[in-house]
């Protein structure tokens, strides 16, 4: 009986508790029929665009054991960037692999600095949360950067909002995550971040290389914060260089409720997503209730803690 | 006149579940008795303790301390009886001194404020009474080495002043010399009235040790008797069922050229110097002491410590920087000591496991076919004997040989044709112990070269081609297996010529 119900949790449990939460609000009267309405869950998934990519990121570096705390961090710094090139009347394209270049450097620093020092990430990317936003404020001279317009603006929102269309980025996170789950599941690359996660020590003796590996993996990651800092320049259509304060918090409850332990080894992609939906459903759905916004910071703060005591109860609650 | 009787344990059963674990076990100690309980893994012997420590209750059978039923409900209880237990694994507060680890639960207070000059007086007698009188009482518990760190869980143990004493595998992580102080302590304990219960993998230490035994085999007492009246292949048929002749096969096995060859390797600071050549087909011994520097030999000579100094050629090819990846490429394979820690990824699948050194194989271009993945590691799940539901299940599931055995498929998998092995078959049941020794030597006949570190001299001389011995760093003497005797490996060990 419980080893059934430990199964169907280990197989579906992200999927279930989606479900429950998208249930809570399907049901009462006063936001029945909106709530699921094509133009709401559309609403949905471009609001879970910016933490699920840089769940993607915040994902490969969990599974690999360490974390990341620079995301929010980031996000603006590349954002501000990237708003200060358009100004300097770069194109799209350019802006944006500049910003994805600037958020690679920044995993390159935190990378280095955690295989090369053989510092915890966790200091490492404390270090940096302060260091990215200070320097996002020092180019931004403290204040928002402003510009004309930029096809960017158009990424997050679509020419025709009650039509059927999603917009650019919805599909651009939809792609990266098919991409990396394939990458953390199908590849040698894959097999070594879950080896280097679940025992460093192992894995160095069978002859996978971790120095590399580490400083790869926040590489990898920070290109993929660099893409959320475009997504957040998207919505806001402005350099702000104090916005996404704390969204590494929100990118970290995603992947462990997503089913990912903070000591590395285990997590997927899947879970990353459905854990950012199912934050995403919340705030949508107490918007609607009407509930207070401090009431949807005790709900998700609750989801956390039950996610990862069912996610115990699942591997057998081996303390 | 024989001492009276302290424990005597009597038609004891336990089941978990379906499986009955303790099949009426009676166990007598006598006041002052040094007794060993035997038994390979699963035998019953963890039951057992427990039961006596207070952590289970008996299905059945009765327990007698000094004439008076004896039933402890907790672990506490047990000990305000007069039965304490020593566990396997240190379990002191490192950043607490010696005093507070040593009163830990049981501190002399007055409403809450601890009296120092008190708590001092207990935790030094504690002390002297092992003959340690001398220890800082003040210095945190982390500083000492795991020998002194024992001694003061003893001491803590010794605080309720019990009359049983049991101890749990206390030298499994200890050196030959502090295995010696050990021996000394429980000598002291003895003189003192205490009875001792212990319990050990170490045959040749129970047998040094211990006055009397009790082995146990699947759940039922299979032999008890005198010490001094046990030899040690008789123990070891009592354990396992089979004579002992039986372990180690030897092979017919022709050496072939050098395939390895170290050149005053040097990694301070355990080691100092040491050369040596395996030629093909052989299985080369290492000798010594714990802390001898023979783990940091073979760590080095695969590159996972880096040489201050020498040279290691493989295959003859010229010598250069060695990292793990490198040897691996070259035909290398590392069994580390630390299975737990260093060995196998526990919460990663069986199959990720055995092919871990060789992933890039299972496709091209990075990618991993996993169908192929899975039939190679079935192969070796089902060639091992390795009991498990499927390959995709974690490896931490498993039990300490099937763990081995699956850390071994590795190196076959790969397949490594020198073979690093540095304690296979440390921690392991004697079944899954033969099984081992028997792929060592159907390695070697079929041309495999092996390095074997083993601080179990029987297992050295009963496999070995050539043994060398490592003392303080260097490596010593390099002899023939036949030039050998279990005397003189310990002899040249501890450095008495």
């Amino acid at each position: 009986m419980i080893t059934a119900l430990r199964r169907i949790l280990g197989k579906a449990g992200p999927f279930i508790g989606l479900a429950l939460v998208i249930i809570l609000f399907a049901i009462p009267q006063e936001t029945r029929v909106h709530f699921l309405s094509y133009h709401n869950i559309k609403i949905i998934l471009t609001q879970t665009v910016i933490v699920s990519v840089a769940a993607l990121g915040m994902t490969l570096i969990i599974v690999s054991g360490a974390i990341d705390l620079s995301v929010g961090s980031t996000v603006a710094l590349t954002g501000v960037i990237a708003a200060l090139l358009i100004q300097r009347g770069w194109g799209a394209a350019a802006t944006c692999v500049a910003a994805i270049g600037v958020g690679g450097l920044i995993g390159l620093l935190n990378g280095s600095a955690v295989a090369g020092l053989r510092m915890p990430s966790f200091i490492i990317t404390l270090g940096m949360l302060g260091i990215g936003r200070g320097t996002a404020k020092w180019l931004a001279d403290n204040q928002t950067v402003n510009y004309d317009t930029s096809p960017i603006s158009g990424w997050m929102t679509t020419a025709d909002p009650s039509g059927r269309a999603l917009p650019a980025g919805v599909w651009v996170a939809v792609v990266l995550a098919a991409a990396t789950s394939i990458l953390l599941r199908k590849t040698v690359f894959g097999r070594h971040v879950f080896a280097l996660g679940s025992n460093e020590a192992a894995a160095r003796l069978c002859g996978v290389p971790t120095v590399r590996l580490k400083v790869v993996i926040f590489v990898l990651a920070g290109c993929f914060f660099g893409l959320s800092g475009v997504f957040q320049l998207s919505r806001l259509r402005l350099g702000d260089p104090t916005v996404a304060v704390g969204l590494e918090l929100d990118v970290i409850a995603a992947v462990i409720i997503g089913g990912a332990s903070l000591n590395g080894g285990s997590g997927t992609v899947l879970g990353s997503i459905i854990g950012a939906l199912i934050m995403s459903v919340l705030r949508n759905g107490s918007q609607q209730m009407g509930w207070p916004n401090y009431f949807q910071e005790i709900i998700i703060g609750l989801v956390i803690i039950v996610a990862v005591f069912l996610d115990r109860f699942r591997r057998g609650a081996k303390a | 006149m024989t001492p009276p009787v302290r424990l005597r344990l009597e038609r004891i059963s336990k089941a978990f579940g379906a499986t009955q674990a303790l099949r009426s076990v009676s166990l007598e100690v006598a006041a002052g008795d040094v007794h060993a309980l035997i038994g390979e893994n699963g035998a019953g012997k963890s039951t057992l303790l427990k039961i006596l420590s207070g952590a289970h209750e008996a299905d059945a059978g009765d327990m007698e301390l000094e004439g008076r039923p004896y039933r402890p409900t907790s672990p506490l209880d047990a000990r305000k009886r007069g039965v304490a237990m020593i566990y396997q694994e240190v379990s002191l507060a490192p950043h607490l001194s010696v005093r507070e680890n040593i009163l830990l639960g049981l501190e002399s207070s007055t409403l809450g404020w601890i009296d120092a000059k008190d708590s001092r007086r207990r935790a030094g007698d504690s002390l002297c009474a092992l003959g340690y009188g001398h220890f800082p009482l003040e210095r945190a518990a982390g500083e000492f080495s795991i020998a002194e760190q024992q001694v003061i869980e003893i001491a803590r143990a010794l605080l309720t002043q019990p009359r049983v004493l049991i101890m749990d595998e206390p030298t499994s992580s200890l050196t030959q010399s502090d295995t010696e102080r050990l021996f000394e302590v429980i000598g002291r304990l003895r003189a003192q009235g205490v009875s001792i219960i212990y319990v050990s993998h170490f045959l040749e230490e129970c047998r040094r040790a211990c006055d009397r035994y009790t082995v146990l085999k699947d759940g039922e007492t299979v032999g008890a008797g005198e010490m001094k009246d046990a030899g040690m292949d008789s123990l070891i048929a009592l354990m396992t069922g089979r004579p002992v002749a039986d372990l180690y096969r030897r092979t017919s096995r022709r050496l072939g050229p050098v395939v390895l060859e170290a050149r005053a390797l040097e990694c301070p600071p355990r080691l100092k110097a040491a050369s040596l050549r395996v030629r093909e087909g052989e299985i080369f011994g290492l000798a010594g002491l714990v802390g001898a520097g023979r783990t940091d030999l073979v760590r080095t000579i695969f590159g996972l410590d880096t040489a201050a100094a020498g040279q290691v050629a493989v295959f003859g090819r010229p010598p250069g920087r060695g990292t793990p990846r490198r040897r691996w490429n070259e035909g290398v394979g590392f069994l580390s000591e630390n299975r737990k820690e260093e060995g196998l990824m526990l919460n990663q699948s069986i199959q990720d496991n055995i092919t871990l050194t060789k992933l890039g194989a299972f496709g091209r271009l990075g990618w991993i076919r996993d169908s192929r993945q899975a039939a190679a590691a079935r192969r070796w799940t089902g060639e091992l004997a390795v009991k498990c539901r499927d390959v995709g299940q974690a490896v931490g599931d498993l039990s300490g040989g099937n763990q081995q055995r699956v850390a071994f498929a590795r190196l076959l998998e790969h397949p490594a044709r020198i073979l690093l092995l540095d304690e296979p078959t440390r921690g392991i049941d004697v079944g899954s112990k033969a099984e081992i020794y028997e792929i060592i030597a159907s390695l070697a006949a079929a041309g495999k070269s092996v390095i074997l570190v083993s601080s179990y001299l029987p297992e050295l001389l009963g496999l070995c081609d050539t043994i060398a011995v490592m003392r303080r760093g260097e490596l010593v003497t390099v002899k023939p297996r036949g030039e050998w005797s279990e005397p003189e490996l310990l002899r040249a060990a501890v450095g008495d010529e």
